[in-house]
């Protein structure tokens, strides 16, 4: 082992168990858990109806197995497909959510409790399979801005949800896609009223805690003409040693002129050293830029999670529209991330900017896989892609996948990959200038990462970084 | 649609393939299997996304009887030569011993037909001991299906320390499609150079007149300890030419390869190069261009696979793509684990000169090492408009900028070609399709 590679391991911080009473369905999937999930949560007969499709289309369709990641066959009859906290239904205030859910988050520093106004960040919480607390409802609500869990979004704004839902991501879209559409149970709901820039970050929390189960959360942001939101997930699970299921849809639409910068800081329980257990984090993102001069920019820090399967894409589908995907992936022991991105330039003068940058420490596997498309009518697009790899240590491994497809000519595209270590010579420059081995490992990796970070809202750059730093402690030093 | 090929296969081996060696036939009837287990690649496969072979797959072909009667004249051969060295010709996948000429070779250099080396001595040994090791069969229906039918092809033995003086050139001629319908030739080509010798080979692919036929070619070059080889693979079939082929390749250590790889013809090529440098401190050339115009189709698959360390590799393939053609670049560099010090560089690059031209371009890096120096690059794009306005601001007219921006773009890989003939003959051959 280099100086480099050695290092004590630091155990997952967001790893212990909340002890609630909690209201979990039995395991297996069947039409008759479907109609359950859409009864619990009160919904109107055509969701329902659209639920029950995307399950028989997904009882079609086979689990993917193309990424390069490697794992046992998933039982999804062993799967719980919903678990909430026992609680009274409907609830007024924050004073009457269980004072244990509110140590779970508060535990997690995530600011659920409206005193901390100074944090100026409205919070959707969602623990296991149920929204337990959004927070700042009415300042939003004064600016006409909707900001709920979805299954509120359903009952209390059906003419849009029916609108949107499944518009960017169908039901049949993939094989985990057809899964969540069929049996999600919370998820985020957002929808920014034309011309308003939105004044609060809007953040959403996940936390799976009940064992057994997996986590199917939708959430749906819609950015009507000339708006602006940012919008920030969290995530973070108790260690266990069995493998959880995450599969996630999020979709975004922004219209003409609408801006939505999305940012993820994913940390589920990555496993431990040997590979037991961790999330694995199926996840199907897409935005539409429905809208002349719309911009989504995805900004990616992943650092949890066994297996990372997941490419937030853009449809840049009107003229002179923005799609960015920034994202720093990390894998340590023995972590697995197939990730990267999807930009599909249709509209005239649509741009798109790709940076990715991968970490592989330990005897993690770290991919990049992404898809430039080009079509015909997309006049004067314009790509450009860079993804960098590093390496630390000789157990693991960076790959690099970039799939480019350009069918007009005016388009130009560029793609860089590059992959490289840190230097025994850099390290020794540094401990020579009086630095200790890690401040210098921790310096160079944040600087390799200083591109996507600089790209994430102050509070959660500083976590990102934080983040990373924990996350590969183990294998520099 | 593999049956027809597997009846053919019968009567192939119980007519003109008899002769050959017991261990020969054994390979033939497993890959004959194999190719019918596989069947032909659909897009539904990863390797074949971009590429529909259903043309190949849904025309007829018959087998090509080789080196048959009348034979073409000498002058049409001597044209489709780069150099003006030793050449060996084959028609239809046959070798034709009148249409070649081997004068100028040192001693102890074999190149000849594959059929007539396997049939005994020494050379049939070191053929045995090199043919279908490194063209995985198992893994490709097209191998499998030129291994079925493997019965003649260029054989060259550079024993070691020897140094060709002159480029030996492999020209295989397709006669394409008369009154009998599409026919389907499998050249086949092994090249062995021995430990410190020093080899320039040619292999050129062209048809003769313009009919439909098909060619399935698969060559296989074996670079010993500090040998030097410079391998140009010309292909210039006719516009209705489907032209499928594997090249594989071997280096041991210290060993250097120049793989030059040009596509101008056929309405449909595909081209996997799959290269392992197997030995520490070998070096990689691997320089592609593709210029397609018309509906032409041209997919090149590339792995450059980095078993030891201290191997070094660059690649670069270009593409000119004009009217309605497609090009298809899929590049893999694989360092394996403990290949460590590998220094890699790949790009890829393609001009779209039209707005019905399109290009599609997968560069891969797979790493199991951690010191090592690996990048590649891709681009997709017009001509440089400010490049075009410089040169008009200078005088040019338009047309004569476009051309000369074109050119220079496809000149870039030219000038990666250490044998200054076959750059200059090269050069004019890629002008005049560039006209």
């Amino acid at each position: 082992m280099t100086s480099i590679e050695a290092q004590v391991l630091q155990p997952y911080k967001y790893g212990f168990v909340t002890d609630i009473e909690a209201d979990v369905v039995p395991p297996g999937l069947s039409e008759d858990v479907i109609r359950l999930i859409s009864a619990k949560k009160g919904e109107p007969a055509w969701m329902l109806e659209w639920r029950l499709k995307a399950y028989r289309n997904w009882l079609k369709m086979a689990e993917p197995h193309w990424s390069n990641v490697t794992y046992g066959p998933i039982d999804y009859q062993a799967i719980s497909y919903y678990a909430a906290p026992k609680q009274r239904p409907a609830l007024e205030s924050l004073e009457q959510v269980d004072p244990k859910l509110l140590e779970t988050f508060a535990k997690l520093g995530i600011p659920i409790e409206e005193r901390k106004r100074l944090a100026g960040v409205a919070v959707d919480a969602v623990f296991d399979s149920v929204s337990v607390a959004t927070t700042f409802r009415e300042t939003l609500a004064k600016q006409g801005i909707i900001f709920c869990a979805i299954s509120e979004a359903i009952r209390e704004h059906p003419e849009l949800v029916q609108q949107y839902l499944g518009s960017v991501v169908p039901y049949n879209d993939n094989f985990f896609a057809a899964l969540n559409s069929a049996v999600f149970t919370d998820g985020s709901f957002a929808y920014i009223p034309k011309g308003v820039r939105c004044p609060l970050e809007l953040s959403t929390y996940f936390r799976i805690n009940a064992s057994s189960t997996g986590q199917f959360e939708r959430t749906l942001i819609i950015a009507d003409a000339g708006s602006y939101v940012s919008y920030l997930e969290g995530c973070s699970a108790p260690v266990r040693d069995e493998n959880q299921l995450h599969a996630a849809v999020v979709e975004l639409v922004a219209l003409d002129a609408a801006t939505i910068k999305y940012s993820t800081i994913q940390n589920w329980y990555p496993g431990d050293e040997a590979g037991r257990g961790g999330i694995y984090n199926f996840v199907t993102k897409r935005g539409a830029c429905r809208g002349q001069n719309s911009k989504i920019s995805w900004t990616q820090v992943e650092t949890g999670s066994a297996i990372t399967w997941k490419y937030p894409g853009c449809i840049l589908q009107g003229d002179n529209s923005i799609g960015e995907f920034y994202s720093v992936a990390v894998t340590n022991q023995r972590q697995q991330a197939d990730t990267g991105t999807k930009m599909i330039h249709m509209g005239k003068n649509t741009r798109s900017t790709i940076v990715s940058k991968g970490i592989s420490a330990g005897h993690g596997q770290n991919t990049y896989r992404g898809l430039v498309k080009i079509l015909k009518g997309a006049e004067h697009a314009r790509n450009y892609s860079q993804c960098d790899s590093m390496l630390i240590g000789d157990q693991c491994g960076a790959h690099t996948f970039p799939y480019i497809d350009v069918r007009n000519s005016t388009a130009i595209m560029e793609h860089e990959a590059s992959t490289s270590k840190i230097g025994e010579d850099q390290i020794f420059y540094a401990k020579q200038r009086g630095l200790s081995a890690e401040d210098a490992v921790s310096m160079i990796v944040n600087g390799f990462c200083k591109e996507v970070f600089k790209e994430l809202p102050m509070e959660f750059a500083v976590e990102a970084q934080r983040l990373l730093g924990i996350s590969l402690e183990g294998s520099v030093g | 649609m593999t049956e027809h090929y597997v009846r053919d296969f019968q009567t192939f081996a119980s007519n003109g393939a008899a002769g050959a060696p017991a261990w020969l036939r054994e390979i033939r009837e497993g890959a004959i299997a194999r190719f019918a287990e596989l069947g032909f690649p659909t897009m539904k496969q990863e390797e074949w996304r971009f590429t529909s072979v259903a043309p190949i797959a849904e025309t007829r072909f018959t087998l090509a009887p080789a080196a048959h009667s009348p034979l073409p004249a000498p002058a049409e051969v001597e044209r489709l030569q780069l150099g003006a060295g030793p050449r060996l010709v084959f028609v239809d996948g046959g070798y034709v011993r009148g249409l070649s000429s081997l004068a100028g070779l040192p001693n102890g250099v074999y190149a000849g037909s594959l059929a007539a080396a396997l049939q005994a001595g020494p050379s049939g040994e070191l053929a045995r001991a090199h043919l279908t090791r490194l063209a995985h069969w198992r893994d490709s229906a097209f191998a499998a299906l030129n291994t079925a039918f493997l019965a003649d092809g260029a054989f060259v033995h550079v024993p070691a320390g020897c140094v060709l003086a002159q480029p030996l050139e492999v020209v295989c001629v397709a006669t394409a499609g008369g009154s009998d319908g599409p026919k389907v030739a499998h050249p086949r080509g092994l090249i062995v150079v021995e430990r410190g010798a020093q080899a320039v080979v040619v292999e050129t692919f062209a048809s003769l007149g313009d009919g439909v036929h098909w060619t399935n070619a698969v060559s296989e070059v074996v670079v010993g300890e500090g040998a030097r080889v410079e391998y140009y693979r010309v292909q210039r079939e006719g516009r209705r030419g489907y032209h499928v082929a594997t090249t594989q390749s071997r280096q041991e250590r210290d060993s250097y390869l120049g793989l030059h790889a040009i596509t101008l013809g056929g309405t449909l090529a595909r081209h996997d190069i799959t290269t392992v440098l197997d030995g520490t401190g070998a070096e990689l050339i691997l320089n592609g261009l593709y210029v397609l115009g018309g509906s032409q189709h041209a997919d090149h698959h590339t792995v450059i696979d980095h078993a030891r360390p201290h191997c070094a590799s660059h690649e670069f393939f270009n593409g000119v793509l004009a009217e309605r053609a497609h090009g298809v670049f899929t590049g893999r560099i694989i360092v394996r684990p403990g290949a460590q010090r590998t220094d890699s560089k790949q790009t890829n690059n393609n001009l779209l000169l039209s707005t019905e031209a399109r290009a599609d371009s997968q560069p891969q890096l797979e790493i199991h090492a951690d010191d090592v120096k690996c990048t590649h690059g891709s681009t997709v794009g017009p001509l440089d408009p400010t490049a075009l306005y410089y040169l008009q601001s200078r005088g040019l007219s338009p047309e004569t900028a476009r051309s000369l921006l074109t050119y220079g773009f496809a000149a870039e890989i030219l000038g990666r070609m250490r044998s200054a003939d076959l750059r200059d003959r090269l050069d004019r051959l890629v002008r005049a399709e560039l006209a």
